[in-house]
């Protein structure tokens, strides 16, 4: 027994003096999982990587009850205002317009997803995110903080989205 | 709490069931019925998703509140909080809710709830609002059926043991508590010996807005020394009446078990209201000195204020010649219930073998020919026989109170005998009686108290329930019994385990509140001062010893959820806006060591909690009722330094 913990024990310290040599400091906290640098796989196709919240898809009207929306090429300011009025209110305990918070930013929204994907998005998060695969998996990004439904009216939504074109 | 629901429900499926089971074997009555016999047990259950038929609105006794129940079911929907401090929610502990419990007395967070009654219109429910009476310190509360909350609770003055109230009249012009102790008036120190002949007993009318439902002291009636029990309105017929049971006519200060049980008869006083109206709006009474708050929540700013009045208007009956009569009832009668048409007046004497009931048309007759019987303390006492209906011969003993279905039928309780006894208005015949369990009080009958009774169900309202229940110690909680009454015989239902003591009860169809009933407040209506509407209104700031957070909530976090620069000394107000905009997504706010409960606030609505930090350290707050799969993740930290650290405020959420 004496001789397992002499043994040990030089083990132990063989270990610290090895980690020593290799590490400047420690690091707080937990570190799980970290493989050395040379050992890394090759990563795989760039595709496959895209974050759900950054792939583009404009073609994907959402699931919900916006079947289509016409959107003049300009935008109409009065509505842009009163949508920003209705986005302060409704969604900044969440969303800041240009970085990613507890979800996403608004910011190039329309690059990446069609005008109707978005205002089902606002009116029936739930329904979206049970029926839709991206919103689905948007919803993992986002660590399952699911999207609160602020009961918008579409007038309310459509007026929200006007504002998100200024962006 | 939706836990503690369940295990209710459980209870009262369980409880259902047993009583059923001694129900059967106790019955006196030749059929073999029961729940288990009968089809009981399909008739009050409401399966899984769906909803009851009627809401049911029991009083909660001395736990001050109010009791909201689904029937047939049975099941405890809500308890609202009205005169006491209920920590589930916050409400009496809040810095909103709070003046909602203020009186001339200074902050009273308890009280003793009797007798709800439901807003009519024209003789018929309207669904509006609840008036109850708190008895100990008298009080009447209006609890508004679109928010489910106490909107308004008024202070009686003058008044002691707001026992006859708190009924209203058939368009809700009134509601009126009856005071049942007679007291000094003004109060001065006396000797309690010279009772008779200079307490009086004032019957408070309260004038109810018919738009805002808010409430005024309109006039303050007089009376005799008296104790004045219960009061039902005069309707259709009668309407323009009140009448109010009375005993102690023996005006006795000491031993009433004895000596107020003296006199072979006391009175029911007829109070003709519109006279005495017209009086007063003519000028007539006296403004005298008496303070009372007057308290009311604001539905915009969620915010309840409290106003201390200091005069009301009285009025001597003697100076309304017509407007006050006695009508003679024997026997210390407790409940006054007047039929759906208006034209009868019962009066049940506790200690009388039989009911009496008197005829509102053969009273104005008797007032016309002066058919009086003498005076007392200068109101005429109108001659017994001269307006007597009928008489309900032998049917229990103790009888308590009626309630009516609409169809002809009456339902008397009886305390003593401890049974329900169906009888016919107008033969006067005893057509049923049942046996509750035990020792009935108030029974309820949905709109039984209006023109139009929804005739289906009776509820009795037990005082005792011994071995109903499983036993939980020496200390049960009260019983309540369902009956059909749509066949010619009452039959036992259900049991169901109620609040408190419920003492009086009233319901309302389903369809008549159910969908005003409201969802969120929306924030775009939120006119709370410290309301953060917008992300950018979040902000920490100091104000001498007081700092002030104000902060808003959504699934799942709290901005900001970091605070430093609070010192050992300070008073902390977090003002909490939750930005929730759907259904029943409430978040809860507690802190650690706060001499508070927490606080539970509705999507939409601003609430605010004083924490006064007394240690050094780090400490936590947390979201209470789990509101998403990341409710484990709403937290926040409030670092306390010493009193005389110069740390500066800060804040924050995320690392930015």
């Amino acid at each position: 027994m004496k001789n397992v913990l002499k043994s040990m024990a030089a083990l132990a310290i063989l270990l610290l003096v090895s980690c020593g040599g290799k590490e400047e400091k420690k690091k707080d906290g937990i570190q799980i999982g970290q493989k050395p640098a040379a050992t890394e796989t090759p990563k795989e196709a760039p595709a496959s990587d895209v974050k759900p919240s950054q792939t583009i898809d404009l073609t994907n009207k959402g699931v919900g009850p916006i079947k289509n929306v016409d959107i003049p090429a300009e935008i109409d300011e009065a509505m842009a205002a009163k949508g920003a009025e209705i986005y302060k209110m409704n969604c900044t305990a969440c969303h800041k317009t240009d970085k990613k918070f507890i979800g996403p930013a608004p910011k190039g929204i329309l690059e990446r997803r069609t005008p109707e994907w978005v205002m089902n998005m606002i009116m029936d998060p739930e329904g979206m995110t049970k029926n839709d695969p991206l919103a689905k998996a948007l919803l993992m990004e986002f660590n399952g903080s699911p999207m609160a439904n602020q009961h918008m009216t579409e007038e309310q939504t459509r007026q929200i989205l006007e504002y998100f074109r200024t962006l | 709490m939706k836990k503690s629901i369940n295990i209710l429900f459980f209870l009262v499926i369980a409880a259902g069931l047993v009583g059923c089971n001694n129900g059967n074997d106790k019955r006196s009555s030749s059929k073999g019925q029961g729940g288990l016999a009968t089809n009981a047990a399909e008739r009050v259950y409401v399966a899984p998703g769906e909803h009851d038929e009627f809401y049911a609105f029991m009083s909660g006794g001395f736990s001050g509140q109010l009791g909201v129940y689904g029937l047939p079911s049975g099941r405890l929907l809500k308890v609202l909080p009205v005169f006491s401090q209920n920590p589930e929610s916050g409400y009496g502990y809040t810095e909103e809710t709070k003046p909602m419990l203020n009186t001339s007395y200074g902050f009273v967070p308890w009280d003793d709830s009797h007798h709800p009654d439901i807003s009519q219109t024209t003789g018929k429910l309207d669904g509006r609002w609840v008036f109850i009476n708190g008895n100990n310190t008298p009080r009447i509360a209006r609890i508004d059926l679109k928010n489910f909350e106490t909107e308004e609770i008024i202070e009686i003055p003058n008044s002691a043991g707001n026992h006859s109230s708190s009924f209203i009249t058939e368009n809700t012009e009134y509601v009126v508590a009856g005071t049942r102790f007679s007291v000094p008036v003004p109060q001065k120190d006396m000797s309690i010996k010279d009772y008779k002949g200079n307490f009086k007993g004032a019957l408070t009318f309260i004038s109810v807005d018919p738009d805002s439902g808010r409430m005024g002291i309109k006039f303050q009636l007089m009376m005799p020394g008296f104790n004045y029990d219960l009061s039902h309105p005069g309707r259709d017929k009668s309407h323009g009446w009140f009448f109010f049971t009375t005993y102690n006519t023996e005006e006795a200060h000491t031993l009433l078990e004895v000596n107020a049980s003296q006199n072979d008869k006391d009175f029911i006083a007829a109070v003709n209201w519109k006279k005495i109206e017209e009086y007063v709006n003519n000028g007539g009474g006296k403004k005298v000195p008496a303070k009372y708050a007057h308290n009311v929540r604001d539905e915009h700013t969620h915010t309840a204020t409290s106003t201390m009045l200091d005069e009301v208007l009285t009025v001597n009956p003697m100076d309304v010649p017509g407007a006050v009569y006695f009508l003679p009832t024997p026997k210390s009668p407790h409940g006054c219930d007047v039929d759906p048409t208006g034209e009868y007046i019962i009066g049940n004497g506790k200690l009388s073998a039989d009911l009496t009931v008197h005829s509102f048309t053969k009273m104005l007759d008797a007032i016309e020919n002066e058919k009086f019987d003498g005076e007392a303390y200068g109101i005429p006492i109108l001659n017994f026989e001269d307006i007597l209906a009928g008489v309900v011969k032998q049917p229990g003993l103790g009888p308590l109170h009626t309630e009516f279905d609409g169809k002809g039928n009456a339902y008397t309780t009886f305390f003593i005998s401890s049974e329900v006894v169906k009888w016919k208005v107008g033969t006067w015949e005893v057509l049923d009686r049942q046996p509750v369990f035990y020792s009935v009080g108030h029974g309820m009958i949905p709109g039984g108290n209006s023109r139009e009774p929804f005739g289906k169900y009776f509820v009795a309202l037990n005082k005792i329930t011994k071995d109903r229940y499983l036993p939980t110690g020496p200390e049960l909680t009260q019983s309540a019994q369902l009956f059909d009454i749509t066949g010619d015989k009452m039959e036992l239902l259900l049991d169901f385990p109620t609040i408190g003591e419920p003492h009086y009860a009233a319901a309302i169809p389903a369809e008549m509140v159910a969908p005003n009933s409201r969802k969120i407040y929306k924030l775009s209506e939120n006119k709370h001062k410290h309301a953060v509407i917008q992300d950018s209104d979040v902000r920490v700031e100091r104000d001498g010893k007081e700092v002030h957070i104000y902060m808003n909530m959504i699934r799942s976090h709290f901005n900001p959820d970091n605070i430093e620069g609070v010192k050992v000394g300070d008073k902390v107000y977090f003002h909490i806006t939750n930005h929730e905009q759907d259904f029943d997504v409430p978040h809860g706010f507690a802190v650690i060591g706060a001499n508070t409960a927490e606080m539970l606030i509705v999507p939409g609505k601003t609430e605010t909690l004083v924490w006064e930090p007394k240690q050094v350290g780090v400490w936590p707050f947390y979201c209470t009722d789990f509101c998403s799969a990341l409710h484990q993740e709403m937290q926040g930290y409030v670092r306390v330094s010493p009193a005389d650290s110069d740390i500066e405020l800060s804040w924050g959420l995320g690392e930015d």
